[in-house]
């Protein structure tokens, strides 16, 4: 079918194949591969964006379903060239290794602090808990969110005991 | 350029510095292999095997070949290769058989996913179902069918493996120390117990993914998610008998690997699709569902320990049977069962020792690497036994293990003595006992248990592990200065998480004396420019390529002091150097900078002299040898990385529920390069080690489907699934051969969380498990005294 959705702040006119995911269609058509596939099924997190201004996973979300809708990708989280608040704690806090999971993961922190700016870690665990991380062990993410919502003490910074 | 220039300057490692990678990985802009797209590109689906085992009667691909937009069709039929690691038992398509529910049996190589996904299912194949083998124990059985009738004829490594033709054994490993009988003569009390775990998924973030291109003239490209670049070359030109420099590998960002993506695994077939296809290059990943049964796991692995302890508590004497389910080929698992025995015993001193190590032939997907390389499975079962045995024994546990700990002077199983630079296991076990209060409840754990009715219970389990790797592995790096001073650092050891990258850019600019931010660490591997490294393996990374790198940072400035020299009329010991400039040590203002010299200098009457400053650093693991064969007697251990674990955990002895309140873990890494990605590494083992630990396992049916091939149905943990407090905790015995002292931690963390768990959860309920993962239903079935029921393999009554 044709669609018209806009990503990123640009319109894209397109025919979409109908069973195709929202995943697909942003992967495939419109090659903004910064979204990663981890299942297709739901279950990983992997390729969370903002679909008018809600994070949802696009593999469950038909292409189709974006027809006249906004979609903002990780590749519009750094405005101009700086790396966002979220981005910036990230770094900081060494929460990325491999990598594959840190675009739904900055999506998922996008959408748990644009309804809760100061979460507990309680709360941060449940924001990200459908966001699956092989590498890091979450502990690292959770701080970078403790961080970016200027709750890091010192009895909550990270940090490495040496003996 | 004299030493005493080099060690004068504050250093850079062990400062806490960013992620080299983070900001391509934040913005989404790094490429990893499922995100490359070629010109011409075809998409390849695989035809796979529903049954266990099966005799393959008959395939039908005409109607998947007329189907429009297919440009290849394959079987096993017309591909005579065979692969594999260390047992060539491996066809690129199953022939005549299939060996495991998931197998490829055949495949399309097509214009679209879509299209290829219809041509697969367009493929008939007319199967003979056979009765499977499933357990490695019933596959050791006389009566068992062969998995590999043909063991007999495959090629296979002579030095370091011993198959059994007309067994379903590929390789059996023996260690042999002391006098075993004289040894349990001594004893008091002997402890025997069997401990089980079943196989499990990597479950890396990416699944594996490749595309490859085999153009006219055998020129072949692969791009692949693959760890280790050479080693996929070499065994892919092994495969196919081509020069090596026909084939080039290149390996952008890596999803997480784990293990699992070392090897060679979807390259050849990729590369038999893409020869028939006319060279056009092809693509491959696998859906989730494929990662677990197309793709290798984790072996399962049956462990029988027998102990001898003297009345001072002392272990005289330990017999050690390990039964490793490699599934349906041998790739890894021979090598995993190798590493494991010769440290079958863990960090302790053991006079008396015998190991028989065997590798197992079954009809399940095979066993790999997996972070750990089987000390998670195995030290599963010894540091419960260790647990067990002090009960029985009337000692504490802790005391128990110090009591027995390795210490300078005592010698490994392979006869290799320890001494003070080996690292510090008591440090590393009383650093985990001291972070969870061990040995008794603190009065918020007193209140805590009044309030909740649960009970408190402490573990502790210690853990080691060197390198699985070669006696001879070498590696190389090369430092490349750009015409403005900064440098690039050429290495083919994969960045797949671990933070390398990092830690050698910040080890490169320790040595040059350079910020990091002169430093450049280039992102993608590629064979045909990258200098050789063996694997991205075995947590060998850090101490072989530091030291490379170490190295070539030497001959680069070696060349630059040499060059300077001559422009500054001194001679090389009257220079030294800052992060810009080489000059004269008594007049520094006399100087020439790098930039200047970075291609060769030119005099202001236009002469030139010197060139390109290109440092090259190889090293070569020292002293190793190989085992013997019938002793296993030899000197395998590049490094022994220490640890502990330490684990609180709360327990409903009611119901069997339990949570985990503390972990806390401890390593011996020589010396810290970088506190953060350090801290990230070992955070991160020790969740997949409580996923090990607690939930994740390949369940199958009787007839050997695999049941749960989903993140819903196997599960990883979550955020919400953390314990209530991490702690880590480095400890730091300088290596003396490793780079500023260093040693690997990438697999540590994982390894003995399971144990540390359990030991707690015992503690809090007297549960005596012995069966990993420990789920709600087994601690209860464990606290009343019910035999664990083994559902890794589900009885259902066979057709
Ligand atoms: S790819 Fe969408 S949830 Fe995993
Ligand atoms: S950083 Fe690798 S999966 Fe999260």
């Amino acid at each position: 079918m044709w669609m018209s959705v806009e990503v990123n702040g640009h319109i894209y006119e397109r025919e979409v194949t109908e069973h195709w995911t929202l995943l697909r269609f942003l992967r495939e058509d419109l090659e903004l591969t910064g979204t990663k596939d981890g299942c297709s099924a739901g279950e990983c997190g992997a390729c969370t964006v903002m679909l008018n201004g809600e994070a949802v996973n696009a593999c469950m979300v038909l292409a189709a379903e974006a027809d006249g809708a906004t979609v903002e990708t990780i590749e519009a989280e750094a405005a101009k060239g700086e790396l966002s608040e979220i981005q910036a704690a990230f770094a900081r806090n060494y929460a990325v290794q491999c990598g594959y999971c840190t675009a739904g993961m900055v999506m998922s922190v996008r959408e748990l602090l644009r309804h809760n700016p100061k979460p507990t870690v309680a709360e941060i665990k449940e924001g990200i808990e459908g966001n699956l991380c092989r590498c890091t062990g979450y502990q690292q993410i959770i701080e970078a969110v403790l961080d970016v919502s200027g709750q890091i003490t010192n009895e909550t910074r990270g940090g490495l005991k040496y003996v | 350029m004299s030493d005493t220039t080099v060690s004068s300057v504050a250093t850079r490692v062990g400062d806490n510095v960013q992620r080299v990678d983070d900001t391509a990985k934040l913005t989404g802009g790094a490429m990893y292999a499922s995100d490359l797209v070629f010109a011409g590109m075809l998409h390849a689906q695989v035809k796979k095997s529903p049954h266990a085992r099966a005799k393959i009667v008959a395939i039908n691909t005409s109607k998947a070949e007329n189907l429009p937009g297919v440009h290849a069709v394959l079987t096993g039929k017309e591909l005579d290769y065979r692969i594999g690691l260390y047992v060539a038992d491996k066809d690129i398509l199953a022939k005549d058989a299939v060996r495991h529910f998931g197998e490829a049996v055949a495949a399309v190589a097509a214009e679209s996913l879509d299209i290829a996904s219809r041509a697969v299912d367009l493929i008939d194949v007319e199967y003979e179902v056979l009765p499977p083998v499933l357990s490695q124990m019933d596959a050791l059985d006389e009566s068992s069918p062969l998995v590999h009738p043909d063991l007999g004829s495959y090629d296979y490594v002579k030095a370091s493996f011993s198959p059994q033709p007309g067994t379903n054994i590929p390789n059996i490993t023996k260690i042999r120390k002391g006098d075993i009988d004289a040894g349990f003569a001594e004893a008091k009390w002997i402890v025997k117990r069997e401990y089980t775990n079943p196989s499990v998924q990597h479950v890396p973030l990416e699944t594996h993914v490749a595309i490859v291109e085999w153009k006219a003239g055998d020129e072949v490209t692969i791009w692949s998610s693959a760890q280790s670049p050479f080693t996929l070359r070499d065994l892919f030109c092994r495969a196919f008998k081509l020069p090596h420099n026909k084939v080039r590998v290149v390996i952008p960002h890596v999803g997480g690997a784990f293990g699992g993506k070392a090897g060679i695994h979807l390259e050849p077939l990729l590369a038999c699709l893409s020869r028939k296809a006319g060279g056009r290059p092809v693509k491959f990943q696998a859906t989730r569902e494929e990662e677990f049964s197309l793709l290798p796991c984790r072996s399962a692995l049956t462990y029988r320990i027998k102990t001898g302890v003297d009345a001072d508590g002392r272990i005289t004497a330990q017999k050690l049977l390990m039964y490793w389910d490699s599934g349906a080929y041998a790739d890894y698992a021979v090598n995993v069962t190798r590493a494991s025995a010769y440290s079958a015993g863990g960090p302790y001193d053991i006079p008396n020792a015998w190991v028989d190590a065997y590798t197992i032939y079954t009809n399940k997907p095979w066993g790999t690497a997996y972070r750990g390389f089987g000390h998670v499975e195995f030290f599963w079962g010894l540091e419960r036994h260790m647990e067990l045995v002090a009960q029985v024994i009337g000692m504490d546990p802790l005391e128990f293990r110090k009591k027995n700990l390795l210490k300078p002077g005592s010698t490994t199983l392979t006869g290799e003595k320890i001494n003070e630079h080996t690292g510090d296991p008591l440090k590393c076990l009383e650093a985990a006992a001291k972070a969870i209060n061990y040995g008794r409840l603190t009065p918020e754990e007193e209140e805590r248990q009044a309030r909740t009715g649960r009970r408190i219970g402490k573990g502790i389990a210690t853990l080691h592990k060197a390198p699985a790797m070669p006696s001879f592995t070498t590696t190389a790096a090369v430092i490349k200065m750009n015409s403005d001073g900064s440098v690039v650092v050429n290495i083919a050891l994969t960045e797949i998480g671990q933070g390398t990258a990092t830690v050698v850019a910040q080890m490169a600019a320790d040595r040059l004396r350079f910020p990091v931010s002169l430093v450049k660490v280039a992102v993608e591997r590629d064979t045909d420019k990258d200098p050789f490294d063996w694997q991205t393996v075995a947590s060998k990374g850090l101490l072989l390529t530091g030291n490379a790198v170490i190295a070539a940072c030497d001959d680069l400035l070696r060349q630059a002091y040499s060059d300077a020299a001559q422009v500054l009329r001194a001679q090389t010991a009257d220079l030294d150097h800052d992060a810009e400039r080489i000059f004269i040590k008594q007049r520094p203002e006399e100087s020439v900078t790098f930039a200047a010299l970075s291609i060769g200098y030119v005099y202001p009457n236009g002469n030139g002299i010197g060139g390109p400053l290109i440092g090259l650093g190889r090293y070569t693991a020292q002293g190793l040898t190989s085992l013997d064969k019938e002793t296993g007697q030899g000197l395998p251990a590049l490094d022994w990385t220490y640890g502990a674990h330490g684990v609180i955990a709360e327990v409903d002895p009611e119901t069997g529920e339990y949570k985990v309140i503390k972990i806390a873990s401890a390593f011996d890494v020589g010396k810290v390069i970088n506190p953060g990605t350090m801290r990230g590494q070992c955070i991160g083992g020790m969740i997949q080690g409580l996923g090990t630990a607690q939930c994740e396992s390949y369940i199958y049916d009787g007839h050997g489907h695999l049941l749960n091939p989903s993140l819903t149905d196997n599960k990883i943990l979550t955020s919400k699934d953390l314990p209530e407090e991490i702690e880590c905790i480095a400890v730091e015995t300088p290596q003396l051969d490793g780079p500023f002292g260093a040693r690997g931690v990438g697999e540590h963390p994982m390894i003995s969380v399971a144990p540390a768990l359990a030991n707690a959860i015992h503690d809090a309920t007297g549960a005596e498990l012995t069966h990993m993962p420990v789920r709600f239903e087994d601690v209860w079935r464990a606290i009343h005294n019910e035999q664990p029921i083994d559902t890794w393999v589900t009885k259902a009554p066979a057709v």
